[in-house]
C-alpha cells in the first residue's frame, strides 16, 4: 500500500503535485461552500418561485412562478419604502463614507503628536459596530434626554449658520442640504468608516517616499501633492472600499430585519425569499454600476 | 528677504494647519468616545441623577445598583464565559480553514482553482440574508446528504440551539465573512516572493511542510488580522447569532432580549421600577457590560491591530 501511494506521488511532477495540495487545501472551503453557500442559493430561488406550505408530513412546495415577486413589490405593505430606503441610504452614505475615509487616512498618516492615539481611537468602531448595540441605542432613552440636556440646539443652529453661509456664497441648494445632512450623521459615518481607513492608510503607506520627496523638489505644494499622487495611487482602493462599504451596510439595515420577519415569524417563506433575491439583484446591480464608473477611472501603476 | 517672507508664510501655513487638525482629530474623537463616556456615566449614576440638569457627566449620587441589575437580568458571568468560549473556536477554525484555502489560491494552482475564486467572491456578494432560510432548515433536519437518517433510522438532526452551525461553518471556511478572510489571506501570500518557496521545496520539503514551516510564520500580520477581526464580528454578530441560537445565553441573544427581559422585571418588580428611563439605564449598562471585554482587549491588542493590516497586503 504505501509503496503504491508512494509510486503515485512519484510519477507526478511537482506542479502536478502542487496542485493536488492545491485542491486537498481548498477542500474544506469547497464542501461549505456547497453545503452552506451554493445548495441553500438554489434552494432559497426555488423557494422564491414556490408557494410552501407546512403540514403534518413536513413542506409541500408548489410551482407558483413569480408570484411572490409580484407579491413583494405590489402587495407588500412596507417592502417597496423599505426598499428604496435602503439603496438611497446606500447611495447617500457609500460617497461619504469613503470620501471621509480617504481624509483621515491621509490625516492619520501625517506625523503629530498623540498619533498612535489619535489611530487607536479612530479604530475603535471596528471593535464596537454592532447590529444589536446600534439598534438599543436608537432606541434608548437616556440618550435622548442627555442629547436635549447638553446641546438643546446647540449644534442644529451652528450648522445652520453655516448652510446660510455657503448658499449665500453661491454653493447649489443640493451640495449644501447634502453635507448638512452628513454633519448630522457624523457619528453613523465615523462608525461605519473604520474598516476603510484601515484600508486606505494601509494603501498611503505602500506609496514610495521617493514620489513626494521629487514632487516637494520641483516645487508641489501638499495639495498637488495629493491630488497628483496620492489619489491616483489609492484610487484602485476607492474600488474596494465602496464595496466593502455596501456589503457591510448588510449586517445592519432594514431590509434585512424585514426579510428575516417575513421568513420567521410570519413563515411565509416565499415571500421572503422573493424579497432576498429582488434585494440581492438590485445590490448586484449598484455594485456593477459603480464598479464600472469607478474602474473607467483607476490608474494602475502597471 | 523675499526668501524669509515666503519662509514664514510657509510656516504660517503649516502652524495653521497643525491647529486644524488638531480641532479635527479631537472633535472626531470626542464623538467616536462620546457614547462610550456617556454610558459610563449612566451606568454609575444614581436614579435621582437622571432628571438633575446640573448632572451631565459625573453623577452627584454614585452607585453601582446599575450593573447589580443588568448583570442579573443578563446572567452576565455565564453569558460572558459562554460568548468567550464560541468566539474564540469559530475564530480558531476559521482562521486555519481560510489560512489553508487562501493559501492554495494563492500558490496551488490547479485546473479551476480561478473558478473556484470566483465562488469565494460570490461568497462575500451575496447577502446573508438570502441564503438563512435554506440554511436554517437544512440545519433543523440536518441529514448530511441522508448519512445520518441512515444512521440513526430515519431521523434527522436538529443542529438549532447547539454550537454544531458554528463549528461547521467555520470548520469550513464559510462561516461569518469568510470570504473576506480567504481574500486577506490570499493576497498576502501572493505577496510573499517565490524565491522562499522555492528553495524550500529544493531542500526536499513537501507542500505541507513548506506552508506550516515557512509560509505561515511569515503570515503572521495576517493572521493577527483575521483572528482580531473574526473574533470580534463574532462576539458581535447578532444575525447569525440569534437565527441559530435561539436560547443559549451568549451576549448578543442576551442583548437583543434585553428590553423584553427588563420589561418582565418591572411587571412584577416595585412599583417605583415602573419607569422607563430606569429601564433605558439598565439597558445602556447592559450595553457597556457586553462591549466591556472587547474595549479591553483592544487596549491590549490595539497596537497590533493598527500596525498588521499595513503589513496585510489588503492593498495588493
Amino acid at each position: 500500500m504505501k509503496t503504491i501511494t508512494k509510486l503515485v506521488f512519484r510519477s507526478r511532477t511537482y506542479n502536478e503535485q502542487k496542485a493536488l495540495w492545491g485542491f486537498l487545501y481548498v477542500l474544506p472551503w469547497l464542501l461549505g461552500f456547497l453545503f452552506f453557500f451554493f445548495i441553500p442559493l438554489l434552494t432559497s430561488l426555488q423557494y422564491s418561485l414556490s408557494s410552501i406550505k407546512a403540514n403534518a408530513n413536513g413542506m409541500t412546495m408548489k410551482y407558483i412562478g413569480f408570484a411572490n415577486y409580484i407579491e413583494a413589490l405590489t402587495v407588500n405593505t412596507s417592502f417597496n419604502r423599505i426598499l428604496t430606503e435602503s439603496v438611497v441610504n446606500m447611495v447617500v452614505n457609500v460617497p461619504l463614507i469613503v470620501i471621509f475615509s480617504l481624509f483621515l487616512a491621509v490625516l492619520l498618516n501625517q506625523k503629530f503628536v498623540g498619533r498612535a492615539l489619535a489611530r487607536s481611537i479612530f479604530f475603535l468602531p471596528v471593535i464596537l459596530a454592532s447590529g444589536v448595540i446600534a439598534t438599543l441605542e436608537a432606541s434608548s432613552l437616556v440618550q435622548a434626554i442627555n442629547e436635549q440636556n447638553a446641546n438643546g440646539g446647540v449644534f442644529s443652529s451652528g450648522t445652520i449658520e453655516l448652510a446660510n453661509i455657503m448658499l449665500r456664497s453661491g454653493v447649489n441648494e443640493d451640495i449644501v442640504l447634502y453635507l448638512m445632512d452628513a454633519v448630522q450623521r457624523i457619528y453613523q459615518i465615523v462608525s461605519q468608516s473604520g474598516v476603510q481607513i484601515l484600508i486606505f492608510l494601509a494603501g498611503i503607506q505602500t506609496i514610495s517616499p521617493q514620489l513626494y520627496e521629487a514632487s516637494k523638489i520641483e516645487g508641489a505644494t501638499g495639495y498637488e501633492a495629493f491630488w497628483k499622487i496620492t489619489f491616483p495611487m489609492v484610487s484602485p482602493l476607492i474600488l474596494v472600499n465602496v464595496i466593502y462599504t455596501i456589503i457591510d451596510s448588510f449586517s445592519r439595515n432594514n431590509m434585512t430585519t424585514l426579510i428575516k420577519e417575513t421568513g420567521f415569524t410570519t413563515f411565509n417563506f416565499g415571500l421572503s425569499s422573493a424579497m432576498a433575491w429582488i434585494y440581492f439583484l438590485v445590490i448586484m446591480i449598484i455594485l456593477l454600476v459603480s464598479a464600472y464608473f469607478i474602474s473607467k477611472r483607476v490608474f494602475y501603476q502597471e | 528677504m523675499i526668501l524669509a517672507r515666503l519662509l514664514s508664510l510657509e510656516s504660517w501655513k503649516r502652524g495653521l494647519w497643525t491647529i486644524v487638525r488638531l480641532v479635527l482629530i479631537i472633535g472626531l474623537s470626542f464623538v467616536i468616545l462620546y457614547p462610550i463616556i456617556q454610558k459610563i456615566s449612566t451606568a454609575i449614576k444614581d436614579k435621582a441623577d437622571l432628571y438633575s440638569p446640573i448632572v451631565v457627566f459625573i453623577p452627584e449620587h454614585f452607585t453601582l445598583d446599575n450593573f447589580k441589575q443588568a448583570i442579573s437580568i443578563m446572567d452576565y458571568w455565564e453569558t460572558l464565559a459562554n460568548t468567550f468560549v464560541l468566539s474564540s473556536m469559530t475564530t480558531i477554525m476559521t482562521a486555519a480553514s481560510c489560512a489553508f484555502a487562501g493559501y492554495a489560491f494563492a500558490r496551488l494552482k490547479f485546473k479551476g482553482s480561478n473558478l473556484l475564486f470566483a465562488g469565494v467572491i460570490l461568497t462575500i456578494l451575496v447577502p446573508p440574508t438570502t441564503i438563512l432560510i435554506p440554511i436554517y432548515m437544512n440545519l433543523k433536519d440536518f441529514t448530511l446528504l441522508g448519512v445520518i437518517p441512515l444512521l440513526t433510522g430515519g431521523k434527522s438532526l436538529n443542529l438549532l440551539n447547539s454550537y454544531w452551525p458554528f463549528i461547521l461553518t467555520s470548520l469550513t471556511a464559510n462561516s461569518l465573512k469568510a470570504g473576506l478572510y480567504i481574500f486577506i489571506f490570499r493576497q498576502f501570500f501572493r505577496g510573499i516572493p517565490k524565491e522562499v518557496e522555492e528553495a524550500a521545496y529544493i531542500d526536499g520539503a513537501g507542500v505541507g511542510s513548506t506552508f506550516l514551516r515557512i509560509m505561515l510564520p511569515n503570515a503572521i500580520p495576517s493572521i493577527v488580522t483575521v483572528l482580531l477581526f473574526s473574533f470580534v464580528w463574532q462576539w458581535n454578530d447578532s444575525f447569525f447569532t440569534t437565527t441559530y441560537l435561539t436560547s443559549s445565553k451568549v451576549m448578543s441573544t442576551q442583548l437583543s432580549s434585553l428590553p423584553y427581559n427588563l420589561q418582565i422585571l418591572l411587571e412584577g418588580g416595585a412599583t417605583t421600577n415602573k419607569d422607563p428611563f430606569f429601564m433605558s439605564m439598565v439597558q445602556d449598562t447592559g450595553i457597556l457590560l457586553a462591549i466591556l471585554p472587547l474595549v479591553i482587549l483592544y487596549l491590549f491588542v490595539q497596537r497590533y491591530f493598527v500596525e498588521s493590516i499595513e503589513r496585510t497586503g489588503i492593498v495588493g
